[in-house]
């Protein structure tokens, strides 16, 4: 019998697929690219303390939340979280709420596989040697002209939309074999992106000072390793150093999304889950702290120097500068380090663009019947219209725009509601003994306690963190300006600027070029409609949730 | 490396290192459940 996600014999191949695919799922580009940024804006090796206390506190916790909640809707027949929360809360709206777990997939798979197909290509441009007689300009530049879709760096018209609809393609397709599909990436992916991974972090733990050429004579690795690793204890008084802890690991353990519930839906009562998601959550926590700490900003600052990396240190590191610094290592070992690299970063992303188009599979097979074939492509067409416009406009924000609320804002609000169903409305007596049922290993007691008071109060806190950000995220001086009465001074990074627009539109008051003025007119033109999309998405998934409602009204099933 | 950056990194790789084998040992390590379970690896007869 087919082993599809239509079937209702739908099975995990074994154990290991199961954790390596959920360990997929959380493991992305943001373990190699993100943290060690967030690392060297916070505190540097101080960072690990509230990163620490905050993967304990908070994201195992939720970890354990997601997965029981998922596997208890599942036993109900329930695949995907509106129908999930509706098992849980006995009242109409909460199914509605539930949408965010399959629109945040959606919508975040939109903007992921453009990036996951930058990596593609550059697998593809290792290969061929694009590279080799590059200058570091000339590869940050080619980076430019890549996302410009109206250049072409390989003689391929519309390049950049080729390989992000052959990406999609790809991932349409493996989702059409169902949960053995989805396994047999993450066993094969996942053992890969660990060994290209220690490879590339053992060069950048040896490197030392051989990198350093006669323009960047005082390039040290051991400087780059110094600067992200070295505490600054002072930091840990800051709120703000805590608050990107919370969120950085939020975000690595791909906590909010649904797609955790979903792969744990298909589990039965009987097999463990406690085991299972700590495993999964300190796989991730290996490959983001051990392999993701020791590659970029080590290599990096091995071969340019620290200053440079200070002035630099972002996301497009890795698509700007690491093909450069490959080249150092002579044409053939250079090409091997690019497809290395960036079939690392490949792996890391396909692993979780994956898990986001289940929860619309299991929805739709759930609801109305759907075979897996025809959920994963019309998953592969929803994600193709929704991601076209991030490909088009990617100069006009509309990618940004899509990460902020759908891969960001979306997530803590879905969490944090989730949570507080689990503790106020599920029980936290009958959620740890969920949690424990079939367990392979004994949740200590304590966790009850947190789960059942800090998780809640940490994940509030991210959440109104992000609100009310103060101005410059001065935290300290901005609450004693409050108790000092001169109020609360929003930046325009807070949820609540961000809503408003409010740093465009000061742009677009401050502009006096008439070409900057229309750039960015055009700007707010692009960054409403990529809202009117987002908005629109998530009307017709609620629409969807309406329509099954009814259906089983009418069947009796409800 | 400066002592206190070696420490927090080795401190840190050690951590994550051990407790990732540690679990994912126990994983492998874990008896299967009887049939009928969530994993197809160990079905008398193909579902």
């Amino acid at each position: 019998m087919s082993k599809s996600l239509s079937n209702d014999n739908q099975v995990w191949g074994s154990r290991v697929g199961l954790v390596l695919a959920m360990a997929g799922n959380a493991v992305g580009l943001g373990n190699f690219l993100r943290f060690p940024v967030q690392a060297v804006q916070n505190g540097g090796g101080a960072f690990m303390i509230p990163y620490l206390v905050c993967f304990l506190l908070m994201g195992v916790p939720l970890l354990w939340i997601e997965w029981s909640m998922g596997r208890f809707g599942g036993r109900l027949g329930h695949h995907s979280t509106p129908f999930i929360l509706d098992s849980i809360v006995k009242r109409s709206f909460w199914k509605y709420f539930g949408v965010f777990g399959i629109f945040t997939n959606i919508s975040v798979a939109a903007y992921y596989c453009y990036i996951e197909s930058w990596t593609m290509a550059y697998v593809y441009h290792s290969v061929v040697g694009t590279f080799s007689s590059m200058s570091q300009v000339d590869v940050a530049q080619f980076f430019v002209n890549y996302i410009d879709i109206g250049k072409s760096t390989t003689g391929i018209p519309y390049e950049a939309i080729v390989f992000f609809v052959v990406c999609v393609i790809l991932n349409s397709y493996i989702l059409s074999r169902g949960l053995s599909g989805v396994e047999k990436v993450a066993k094969i992916g996942m053992p890969l992106l660990i060994i290209f991974g220690l490879l590339l972090a053992i060069k950048g733990w040896t490197l030392g000072t051989s990198g350093a050429n006669a323009e960047h004579p005082d390039a040290s690795a051991i400087d780059g390793l110094n600067f992200l690793w070295t505490p600054q204890y002072d930091s840990l008084t800051n709120p703000k150093v805590w608050l990107a802890a919370a969120g950085q690991i939020f975000f690595t353990l791909s906590l909010g999304m649904g797609s955790i519930q979903c792969y744990a839906s298909y589990l039965k009562s009987k097999d463990d889950i406690a085991l299972n998601a700590v495993s999964a959550g300190f796989v991730n926590g290996f490959v983001e702290v051990v392999l993701g700490g020791a590659i970029v900003i080590p290599i990096a600052a091995g071969y340019l120097g620290l200053d440079w990396v200070k002035e630099n240190a972002s996301f497009g590191m890795a698509f700007q500068t690491m093909p450069y610094l490959f080249n150092n290592w002579g044409v053939a070992l250079a090409a091997i380090a690019g497809v290395m690299w960036f079939g690392l970063l490949f792996f890391a992303g396909i692993t979780s663009s994956l898990a986001m188009g289940t929860p619309w599979m299991g929805f739709m097979r759930d609801e109305f019947n759907w075979s897996s074939s025809k959920g994963a492509w019309s998953f592969g067409l929803i994600v193709l219209i929704l991601g076209l416009p991030t490909v088009l406009f990617y100069n006009y924000g509309v990618f940004d725009e899509y990460d902020y609320w759908a891969g960001t804002v979306s997530l803590v609000i879905f969490a944090m509601v989730e949570v507080l169903i689990f503790v106020l409305v599920f029980g936290v007596d009958r959620g740890f003994n969920e949690i424990n049922e079939g367990g392979d290993i004994k949740v200590p007691i304590i966790f009850k306690y947190i789960i059942k008071y800090v998780t809640p109060v940490s994940i509030t806190a991210v959440f109104l963190g992000a609100l009310i950000t103060p101005e410059g995220n001065d935290w300290a001086g901005s609450l004693q300006g409050l108790f000092a009465g001169k109020g609360w001074a929003l930046d325009n990074s807070s949820i609540i600027k961000q809503a408003t627009l409010a740093g465009l539109r000061a742009k677009i008051a401050a502009a006096t070029d008439a070409s900057v003025l229309d750039n960015l007119e055009k700007k707010l033109l692009y960054v409403t409609g990529a809202r009117i999309l987002l908005i629109s998405t998530f009307l017709g998934i609620a629409g969807l949730v309406y329509l099954a409602y009814t259906r089983r009204v009418k069947e009796g099933r409800i | 490396m400066n002592t206190s950056a070696l420490i927090v990194m080795l401190g840190s790789i050690a951590f994550f290192t051990f407790y990732c084998v540690y679990f994912f040992y126990l994983v492998l390590k874990a008896p299967m459940r009887a049939e009928p379970d969530s994993y197809e690896e160990n079905d008398e007869t193909p579902r």
